[in-house]
């Protein structure tokens, strides 16, 4: 998932959700709790605009993993029919038909018959195309803070007739995100890090990124913030060379499978003080590469990781 | 050696028009009928008779399905003729005006430099109207580039020196693409899927943005075809004969250079068409460029319709950029000019 983490920060999206009520003198409606999820056609507006929904939809082609797990969250799985190739979670997401989004042929899209499109990246201007078609199409890019998940997860409440399910599931993970953070207090605070998606060329989360932020909620340092980052793009290249330099006090591994094993096993790594004393953790690169509700669980587990850390973290 | 290799028989007359003609006519209705979304073909068949004039046919088609034949597959379709035919006239005006059967919008270099105007015009976040001119800049002085060095000893010796210069600034160019394109990350993907070659349309929109380019550098070539007849007698002799030289095939090279741009703007890297749609246009009806660069803006059209036929289905239902079809064909092809080539010498 390097690809869509090196798109980082460039579709901040969504600013606010609105509802439309298709009744004409907008009086009508019930003061009852669930009023509003029964309030199609419904408009929200995305990056690409304005898109209005015009029935609930019971055919939702989601082709982004964290979306998802969103609409599962929400209680929208099932109305979903398709993910893309790398929708595993939950685990009955594997039900559903497999789109590859990255060679997207917006024909296949429409054969599958949906009646809300859902897309992380659009690199062929499938929102148009299928827009021409009738098929209302989300444009949910990559978040580029938490708000941004907050604001996608109104998005698609609103689009899928789960407005109610979508604020609570809101609520539960900032309540969840406050708590961990409390308990995390100042331990943390000052400490740098290595996060670790690409074993290869060394793209890494700097604290601009979204799951910098994510780090930086608990005052982690990402030692990527020191390299040149023209474009502001979050996700400047490092080298083997800068990493052990920088000699962070913790290493996230969350791609290509590697472990403290394989880490200590390359030239030089063997050196830095994380690798000897073992602060290497290794996450779920899933979990790690999604802006879903599970960044919760990614925040616990770094918590759990600075909690578990051994001396001499930090230590002058 | 003369300017152009004879691959095939003697000329013949409009037969070979009628045939690429309907060729490409099948190849739009098979790439009409053909799709992932199984449109029944009965049904595709009676929407488009329902749109000639004097037939008036119940498709049965739902709205939707009218919907992908008209908004999605079409438009693709019209991409694909006018790119294909861009290219391919393109490479016959190089082959002429450079007299090198081996000339082609890629091989000189001209296809990398519009990438880099293209790929520029895509990171800046510029305007896509921008897009054809960039592309044309970048072609322009990359075309130059080649046509300057491979004359560093005064006259282009050989058909290779064109096209060593033309491999040298291709790389060049290519480079500094990659190079821009890296530059910024948020768009590297964009880039990518486009510098492979596509044709994935959102409606018409394309089409109407290098239509014009098109059709403005299609009428200059077209207007000077005969005088690539006169050039292609040699330099001295068209000189005796009263042509400008100079000033005509700076017309031509700017001309041709304007169709690669627009096609390239559009649709990324395409290669081969250039050298596979001039050179079977010449099997079929001879060497005048009278024939040659009309006929191979009409057979440049078919043969990216059925590429890109291809390159939808082989891989249903997702797909395989259209370079690596055109290059699957193009390749083994330019080996065998290349053969004749020389043995013509």
């Amino acid at each position: 998932m390097v690809r869509t983490r090196l798109t980082a920060l460039f579709a901040v999206v969504i600013v606010f959700v609105s509802a439309c009520s298709g009744a004409g003198d907008g009086a009508t409606s019930t003061e009852a709790g669930q009023a509003t999820d029964t309030g199609f056609p419904v408009s929200v507006t995305t990056a690409t605009g304005s898109v209005t929904v015009a029935d609930r939809p019971s055919r939702i082609a989601a082709l982004s993993a964290t979306h998802v797990e969103m609409l599962y969250a929400i209680g929208a799985g099932d109305q979903l029919i398709a993910g893309d190739l790398f929708s595993n979670y939950p685990p009955e997401a594997a039900q559903l038909q497999q789109v590859d989004s990255f060679n997207l042929n917006v024909e296949a899209v429409v054969a599958l018959e949906p009646d809300l499109v859902v897309l992380s990246f659009d690199p062929v201007d499938a929102v148009a195309a299928l827009a021409a078609v009738g098929i209302p199409t989300l444009l949910l890019g990559t978040a580029g803070n938490l708000d941004d998940v907050y604001a996608q997860l109104g998005v698609l409440g609103a689009a899928t007739g789960h407005r109610d399910e979508a604020a609570a599931v809101v609520a539960g993970m900032a309540a969840d995100i406050d708590a961990i953070v409390a308990d995390v207090g100042d331990q943390a605070s000052g400490l740098s890090y290595y996060h670790e998606t690409d074993p290869i060329s060394f793209y890494t989360p700097s604290s601009l990124s979204f799951i910098g932020q994510i780090y930086g909620l608990l005052g982690l340092e990402s030692i990527a913030d020191a390299a040149p980052d023209e474009f502001e793009s979050g996700f400047p290249q490092l080298s083997p060379e800068f990493i052990i330099a920088a000699n962070p006090d913790l290493l996230f591994l969350a791609g290509g499978g590697e472990t403290l094993d394989t880490v200590a096993a390359r030239q030089g790594w063997d050196t830095l003080t994380a690798v000897e004393v073992g602060n290497v953790f290794v996450l779920d690169p899933d979990v790690a590469s999604r802006w879903g509700p599970r960044i919760v669980e990614l925040l616990d587990d770094v918590a759990a990781a600075v909690a578990g850390a051994k001396v001499p973290v930090g230590a002058p | 050696m003369t300017g152009t290799v004879v691959l095939g028989g003697r000329p013949r007359r409009s037969r070979p028009l009628v045939m690429i003609a309907a060729v490409l006519a099948a190849g739009a209705v098979m790439a009409l009928v053909v799709g992932p979304a199984g449109l029944p073909v009965r049904g595709v068949l009676d929407e488009l008779a329902d749109r000639l004039p004097w037939l008036d046919v119940e498709s049965g088609l739902t709205s939707r399905q009218a919907a992908v034949l008209w908004e999605l597959r079409l438009p693709r379709v019209a991409l694909g003729a006018v790119v294909g035919g861009a290219l391919g006239i393109a490479g016959g005006a190089y082959q002429g005006v450079f007299r090198n059967p081996l000339a082609d919008p890629y091989l000189l270099g001209v296809a990398a430099g519009a990438g880099l105007g293209a790929t520029v015009v895509i990171v800046s976040g510029a305007a896509t109207a921008l897009l054809p001119f960039a592309a044309f800049a970048g072609g322009a002085i990359a075309v130059a580039t080649t046509y300057a060095l491979a004359r560093l000893g005064g006259t282009v010796r050989t058909t290779s020196t064109l096209i060593l210069a033309g491999v040298a600034v291709a790389s060049f160019f290519t480079a500094v693409q990659t190079f821009v394109q890296q530059l910024a990350s948020d768009t590297v993907r964009e880039v990518f899927a486009w510098i492979l070659g596509r044709l994935t349309t959102a409606g018409w929109d394309e089409v109407w943005l290098v239509a014009p380019f098109v059709t403005v550098a299609v009428a200059i070539l077209v207007t000077h075809r005969r005088h690539l007849d006169v050039l292609a007698v040699g330099e001295t002799e068209a000189t005796s004969l009263g042509l400008d030289v100079g000033r005509v095939r700076l017309t031509i090279v700017l001309a041709a250079t304007l169709a690669t741009a627009a096609a390239v703007a559009v649709a990324g890297l395409i290669g081969f068409v250039g050298i596979v749609v001039p050179h079977t246009v010449r099997m079929l009806s001879g060497t005048s460029y009278r024939t040659v660069l009309p006929l191979s803006l009409v057979a440049g059209a078919a043969f990216l319709v059925l590429a890109d036929l291809v390159a939808r289905t082989a891989l249903s239902p997702a797909e395989v950029p259209i370079g690596v079809v055109t290059a699957f064909v193009g390749a083994p092809f330019f080996g065998i000019v290349l053969a004749r080539s020389m043995r013509a010498r």
